[in-house]
């Protein structure tokens, strides 16, 4: 069954949504959306670096964003420029800085389309292990992170009051971005892994009644998506990555129709309540 | 004036000569006091008077860059902040914010939310709350926890008159009934809680710190306030001799201009003779009477 390389797509499509919806909750709800488009730009300065150094792809990828959002943290920290001129120049010179690094290495030829928006149909068997174990690390990892997690977004201070250590989680959750990042590349690239994080997300909040259950609907949405792009993406000729984007879109655009719901609450959210 | 004071108790907190230092300015300095169980201390001051920043020192939120805070070990402490803006895209009821910090059984969280008043607002997402009654949401978030402190920043803001009075009745039956000290924080400066044992005005350090003088004493303001405020609210009557300029230095009363207060300064009791009002707020205490009484008309 692992020899089809549509099935091979898939499963490493749903394994990838499955991961990036309850990181994706946090990344719409601690409102870092750009934040996590600076750290999926600056994948690029990392598969640079590992081809001029010659390093494993997702390991290079993984320290460069992991290394970036820490920069991003201490400069915020420092003050002055605000994180949004912040995230603007490292967003976009990480991505410059690669594309230029990777124009001097004329000695390597390197599919850079295939990096921006990602070649999911040349998913191989390794890869496939490598986007399953790492995805359950992630999982795992903000399981254990969630009440601290939840409570720094609801309110740092308080986390910080009654003993959470916020900033530690913050932390882990970042390194987390970071290797779902490392593990996203390939499937839907650099340009549009936030789609997979954002999008899910946004689409889940308006069946959620909890935090937790909006994390598991982001999960199921964006697999959905993943199923639903892919199938178009064969049946239209279509790139997979940017298919894939626009079916969680479509997904998304869904959930705003009003339908089933009653007057009452529509009129609650007219008035901006 | 009963007296309420806890000496043979070890305190829950004891903040000894606490500096906070932000971009090359003290935020706050030589702030020295202690909560002890079933003690009320309200911090009063202007605004970016350091008020803030010393409960979240105190809390642990921030470290101090001189000084000590020492806390009882295993100190239990409740939460609640000045302000919160949580995003229209989390799902959060006011039974969820319940267990935001730690797991708590469904009889413990109908107790809580029965205390501060808002059971029937149990499956409301918090966004949709009024002022008030994300108040009380957060209060009985941090009381169901059982702390052995409480932490209040401004719990009153946004509330109105009677919903002051109302909060500060929860505040103290929750007092009477789990002995937790209370550090309060209120940006009102003269009219305070009337269980405070302790009031402690701040600007950048401790002005002054004294015991309120019950609002019931003084027939004016019991017909002002009305009688359920009287007995909830008390009458802080202090004065300051020394000014705090926009540039952090410090004006003294004779005129003198210096980087610190003198060590003496400003520790005026409430009995100190004729109130002289600090520059700072002038007019609200001298005006009290006439505007209280326009804006109680007005009402």
């Amino acid at each position: 069954m692992l020899d089809d390389f549509f099935i091979r797509a898939m499963l490493a499509g749903v394994g990838l949504a499955l991961t990036t919806g309850p990181l994706g909750c946090f990344i719409i709800w601690r409102r870092m959306a750009y934040f996590g488009d600076t750290m999926a730009h600056s994948a690029l300065l990392g598969i640079a670096l590992s081809l001029l150094l010659d390093l494993n792809i997702m390991v290079s990828v993984f320290i460069v964003a992991a290394v970036i959002s820490l920069l991003l943290i201490a400069l915020q920290r420092r003050g002055g420029l605000s994180a949004d001129a912040l995230l603007g120049i490292l967003s976009h010179a990480t991505l410059a800085i690669g594309l230029v690094i990777v124009a001097f290495m004329t000695w390597v030829r390197v599919d850079l389309l295939g990096f921006l928006f990602g070649d999911i149909l040349a998913v191989s068997k390794s890869d496939l292990a490598t986007i399953w174990a790492g995805g359950a690390v992630v999982l795992a990892a903000v399981a254990l992170l969630w009440r601290p997690l939840l409570a720094s977004t609801v309110s740092p201070d308080i986390a910080e009051a009654e003993g959470l250590h916020p900033e530690r989680a913050k932390l882990l959750f970042m390194l987390l971005m970071a290797l779902v990042i490392a593990i996203a590349m390939k499937i839907v690239g650099i340009l549009l892994i936030t789609s997979l994080l954002v999008i899910p997300a946004a689409a889940a909040r308006r069946f959620a009644p909890t935090p937790e259950w909006m994390a598991v609907i982001a999960s199921l949405i964006g697999a959905a998506a993943v199923i639903g792009g892919l199938y178009g993406s064969m049946n239209y000729d279509t790139p997979s990555g940017p298919s894939i984007a626009v079916a969680a879109l479509v997904i998304f655009l869904v959930t705003l129709l009003p339908l089933g719901r009653r007057p009452s609450e529509q009129a609650l959210e007219r008035e901006g309540r | 004036m009963l007296d309420r004071s806890n000496a043979g108790e070890v305190p829950l907190i004891t903040l000894q000569g606490v500096g906070v230092r932000r971009n090359h300015r003290w935020l706050v300095r030589d702030v020295s006091f202690s909560v002890s169980p079933r003690e009320i201390v309200t911090l009063i001051g202007p605004n970016g008077s350091g008020k803030s920043t010393t409960a979240k020192t105190a809390t642990g939120v921030l470290r101090p860059d001189e000084g000590r805070v020492e806390k009882r070990p295993g100190l239990r402490i409740g939460y609640v902040p000045q302000k919160l803006s949580i995003d229209r895209t989390l799902p959060l009821t006011v039974e969820r914010l319940m267990t935001l910090t730690g797991n708590l059984s469904r009889k413990e969280i109908d107790a809580a939310l029965g205390a501060a008043g808002v059971a029937h607002l149990a499956k409301a997402e918090v966004q949709n709350l009024s002022g008030g009654e994300f108040q009380r949401a957060l209060l009985a978030r941090a009381i169901a926890r059982k702390p052995d402190l409480l932490v209040l920043d401004e719990p009153v803001q946004g509330v109105d008159f009677n919903g002051e009075i109302a909060l500060y009745e929860l505040i103290r039956t929750i007092r009477n009934e789990t002995g937790c000290g209370i550090m309060l924080i209120s940006h009102d400066l003269h009219v305070v809680m009337a269980e405070t044992d302790t009031v402690i005005c701040m600007n950048g350090h401790v002005c002054c710190r004294g015991t309120p003088a019950m609002v019931t004493q003084s027939a004016e303001y019991s017909r002002l306030f009305g009688a359920r405020a009287a007995g909830t609210l008390a009458f802080y009557n202090h004065s300051h001799d020394h000014t705090h300029l926009p540039n952090g230095r410090v004006l003294h009363a004779d005129g003198q201009v210096t980087d610190r207060c003198f060590p003496g300064d400003g520790h005026h009791g409430p009995d100190c003779g004729e109130p002289r009002v600090h520059l700072m707020y002038k007019g609200k205490l001298q005006g009290m009477p006439g505007e209280i009484g326009e804006s109680a008309d007005a009402r």
